[in-house]
């Protein structure tokens, strides 16, 4: 493509002019880590969608596709990046069938529009990841990102039964259906929850649906020690009692969730102490269920020797969940340096996180710990400093964490880290046995090399 | 013409990997496994049975040295023709490849071989409270490693998933002899999902040598419910009001009149002979939610004009309501020579018109067509009983199953809810996807298995896609429809 005004007017074409963009404050408001597109185009349609991706992979131009741009910075910056789709222009229900509890829309659709017209017949859809006030559905498939209520839900790969989307050649395709059990050829739309954009453009997504709870309550147990905190934290995982949420944090991650909540406006119950560890407890159902839950829950905070316990009403209870769920977005703000892992483990003992606290109190940062259900904990390290002993201070930590984690068969990413330390840090960790078999799934899907390429590493 | 022999040096250089007494070559022998529980057949030209990963990586090698396709095989009891030799070729079963590797019961884990069988997981389990929730009817005998290949499901499906659900990693050998491992142990790793994309994948991107499943926590209580309908429309107007008021009960089969009579005298479950329907409801969990959900359920069931609705006193009578589901193909097949078990899936909400519509398809082609399934998630089964030997009779049967299919894809549903595609089905995969759709999977397809060598003749309408798929000149895979 000779040149910017020639590649507008072919985009224009494809789109009308309307719908392209080249504004500086357009382009800037796309750009990740600092890179801006050539333009950004708002396609209303699948067809369009794979129009453009057809034109970008004749022109062999980078695509990038957007929803509410909240989870951008996930992964490495994009090695190469000329055109941003915005696709908030796709936004429809396509199918609701509240009697067979199956829902299909549009990847631009914002998860909240889509909770308001599933509540309408009692219904939701599990999926309670950060930014949800603005979050694309696509958003959320393609970033992975976690769902707190992981516990009761599964992930989206539980839920999701089918999905249309726009391959690297341009054409459209689509795998699963809208049927809640179908085994009928690969399951393609598996791969692309979490492909961060590197696969495909999600066009339309295909769900279970799942029942309102009739009724949700919440507990926040305080303890004086870690140990204490994580055997209760244990014990209510293998309880088998209907937990959405089971979420353990230490003194410094309980003091920044304070922080969020009184800027929200709320009161925080049992206002966390310095040095105390806490439990989130959320749990759901019917009267009977709930009744028999808190009386167990009661029961194992007092032989785990939780030093206070409170019930949370509906509105706190509200304000907590919603809090939880955010700490990926403001834990990324607390401070001017931060870099937030999020570490799987096999499991958790008191060992484990001794061990990770132990580490970092020989370094010069501060930090925040939460453990949520499914082994999945988030790790904050925070620092006030933009410069090099910063910098050096991160890496270390976040090396030493990695380390750690690998010799205990578990997984450690980052999520966000500042962007002058990106690409020093091995966001995705060592390298896996599979990944050359990732390698071909990408060479399959996107045989140009088109679509976000690089985000993953290693040319994925 | 007849068919061309195998290459005697790949029988002999077999032998000298696996020992003569894990090679089968003798056409008597050979006849055995050309059959799996499909109404399809194909004979595989030498049969291994391999001890290790190892032995899989070295027959795979050999096979491509004198490029010869692979199929891989359980136990046989698959319904769509999956583990058929369709290109004729080495048939890898992995029946002596049966252990238990490891049972991690503190993480819910076991690390398991792929021919073990699905009820061995759980009976390895069961002691600490734990169990594998896929269980299809044939888990008595069925290999854990054919339930991952075509992703098998179970009555129990509707609530806890099919096999991808309970996936953790695999380890697998590529059509080069590569072994690779995908997924963790923790089942959270970051990339691509390619656990969820081998899962199901029906034996042509890879072979699976050890797969690590996840343990489910056993119900504190159960309750099994039978509720009896004097007409079809009633039961099948249940179940989609049980759907729409959002409750999810742990498994919901339907059983019909025709069907429970034939079960009845073979099982004697306790089904009423002179009922239109049967639904066989169950649900789990805690003791609270069961007991409401059961009031719940039972009183939908009234509304709906249940003759009689029942609750299972104990374990025995329980056992006995699900030997008689579990059994009841088996107790239709002394009614014919043969029976062909369907499997299409449609929108619950769908039912009562798709059971109407198969009883006139059924009428149409001169069946009485039986239907035992999986309602609560839509996923039919109707039965057509035939006599093989008859060739007239066959096509009529292969015929309303056709259209069948058709007409659960027409509602809006699906070619397969859990039997896979195979050999069964794969002509039928245009009425769900389009070209473009074939050519990603052909591309998936050929990331992995480049040359088709790995079970051709799959999932692909042969006209489609993989254009190269051999299904040999030799004339071995005679197939039960050709």
């Amino acid at each position: 493509m000779s040149s910017i005004v020639n590649l507008s007017g072919h985009l224009e074409k494809l789109v009308g002019s309307e719908r392209v963009h080249t504004s500086e404050a357009v382009l800037k408001a796309f750009a990740i880590a600092g890179r801006a597109p050539m333009a950004v185009l708002k396609p209303r349609t699948a067809e369009e969608v794979a129009e453009i991706v057809r034109f970008a992979a004749t022109e062999k131009l980078a695509v990038v596709a957007c929803g509410s741009r909240s989870k951008l910075e996930l992964g490495l910056p994009p090695q190469r990046y000329d055109l941003a789709l915005d696709m908030t222009g796709l936004c429809q229900i396509a199918h609701y069938d509240p009697g067979d509890l199956t829902v299909s829309v549009d990847a631009g659709m914002p998860l909240s529009e889509l909770s308001k017209a599933l509540a309408e017949k009692n219904q939701f859809l599990p999926l309670a990841v950060p930014r949800s006030a603005t979050s694309t559905i696509g958003g959320a498939i393609a970033s992975g990102i976690d769902s707190t209520l992981r516990q009761q839900y599964g992930t989206a790969r539980d839920f999701l039964i089918g999905a249309e989307f726009v391959d690297g050649t341009g054409n459209r395709c689509k795998s699963g259906g809208r049927v809640v059990k179908n085994v009928t050829g690969y399951d393609l739309h598996k791969l692309l929850i979490g492909s961060i954009g590197t696969l495909g453009v999600i066009t339309r997504l295909n769900f279970r649906t799942f029942p309102l709870p009739e009724l949700r309550e919440a507990y926040i147990v305080t303890f004086p020690a870690m140990e204490a905190a994580l055997n209760f934290h244990d014990s209510l995982l293998r309880s088998g009692l209907p937990f959405s949420n089971l979420e353990l944090f230490d003194p410094q991650f309980s003091a920044l969730l304070a922080g969020y909540l009184n800027q929200a406006g709320g009161g925080i119950p049992g206002s966390p102490g310095k040095s105390a560890w806490h439990v989130f407890a959320s749990f759901e159902g019917i009267a009977g269920v709930m009744e028999r839950t808190q009386r167990e829950l009661r029961e194992r905070c007092v032989q785990a020797q939780g030093t206070h316990k409170e019930k949370l009403n509906a509105g706190n209870s509200q304000q907590w969940s919603d809090a939880l769920r955010e700490s990926f977005d403001w834990l990324r703000s607390a401070a001017a340096s931060v870099a937030l892992l999020r570490i799987v483990l096999p499991q958790w003992a008191p060992r484990d996180v001794a061990e990770l606290h132990q580490a970092l109190t020989q370094s010069t940062l501060r930090s925040a710990f939460a453990l949520r259900a499914c082994n999945v904990a988030y790790l904050a390290l925070l620092s006030e400093g933009e410069d090099a002993r910063t910098s050096m201070a991160i890496e270390h930590c976040v090396s030493e964490v990695c380390t750690s984690v690998e010799a205990k068969k578990g997984s450690a990413t980052v999520l966000h880290s500042p962007t002058w330390l990106k690409d020093r840090l091995n966001v995705w960790g060592p390298k896996r046995a599979d990944f050359p078999l990732m390698q071909r799934v990408k060479q399959a899907f996107d045989p140009h090399n088109i679509f976000a390429p690089g985000r993953f590493g290693g040319g994925l | 013409m007849p068919p061309a022999p195998m290459d005697q040096a790949l029988i002999r250089e077999l032998k000298s990997l696996l020992g003569p007494a894990n090679v089968l070559s003798q056409k008597e022998d050979l006849m055995l496994y050309e059959f799996d529980g499909s109404v399809e057949k194909a004979r595989p030209e030498v049969v291994v049975f391999p001890l290790s990963t190892e032995h899989v990586s070295g027959i795979v090698k050999l096979a491509a040295k004198y490029q010869t396709p692979v199929v891989g095989r359980g136990a046989g009891t698959g319904l769509s023709g999956g583990a058929l030799a369709r290109g004729g070729g080495v048939m890898i079963v992995f029946a002596r490849m049966n252990r238990i590797l490891e049972m991690d019961l503190e993480n819910r884990r076991a690390v398991v071989q792929p021919g073990v069988v699905n009820l061995d997981i759980t009976r390895a389990a069961e002691k600490a409270g734990l169990y594998f929730a896929p269980d299809p009817s044939s888990q008595k005998s069925c290999t854990i490693g054919g339930n991952v290949a075509e992703n098998s499901g179970g009555p129990h499906t509707l609530a806890y998933g099919l096999t991808t659900n309970h996936i953790a990693a695999l380890e697998l050998v590529l059509p080069d002899g590569e072994v690779v491992r995908v997924g963790s142990r923790h089942g959270d790793s970051p990339g691509y999902d390619l656990c969820g994309l081998f899962v199901g994948s029906e034996g042509t991107l890879a072979l699976v040598t050890e797969i690590t499943v996840k343990l489910s926590r056993k119900a504190e209580a159960v309750k099994t419910l039978l509720a009896i309908f004097d007409a079809v429309a009633d039961a099948s107007r249940t179940v989609v009001e049980m759907t729409a008021s959002g409750i999810t009960p742990a498994a919901c089969e339907m059983l019909d009149g025709w069907t429970l009579c034939a079960v009845e005298d073979y099982i004697h479950a306790g089904f009423p002979r002179d009922s239109a329907a049967v639904l066989l409801i169950e649900v789990e969990g805690l003791r609270e939610a069961v007991e409401s959900q059961a009031a719940a359920i039972e009183e939908i069931c009234r509304v709906n004009h249940a003759r009689d609705v029942r609750t299972a006193k104990d374990n025995n009578e329980r056992d006995l309501l699900w030997k008689g589901r579990r059994n009841a193909f088996g107790a239709l097949g002394r009614l014919a020579p043969s029976n062909y078990v369907l499997d299409g899936v449609i929108p619950r909400s769908k039912l009562p018109e798709a059971l109407e519509q198969i009883h006139a398809i059924g009428k149409k082609h001169g069946f009485q067509i039986g239907n035992i399934f999986h309602a609560g998630d839509g996923n039919l089964h109707p039965i057509v009983l035939y006599d093989p030997r008859d060739a007239e009779q066959f096509k009529r049967a292969i015929a309303a199953a056709e259209e069948i299919i058709r007409m659960c894809v027409s509602l809006g549903g699906s070619l397969t809810g859990e039997h896979g595609v195979g050999m069964e089905k794969n002509e039928l995969m245009p009425l769900l996807f389009s070209d473009a759709d074939f050519d990603l999977m052909r591309r998936i397809h050929d990331a992995f298995n480049p040359d088709s060598s790995l079970n051709p003749g799959k999932i692909f309408p042969l006209s489609k896609g993989c254009g190269e798929i051999r299904v040999r000149k030799s004339g071995q895979a005679a197939g039960g429809r050709q």
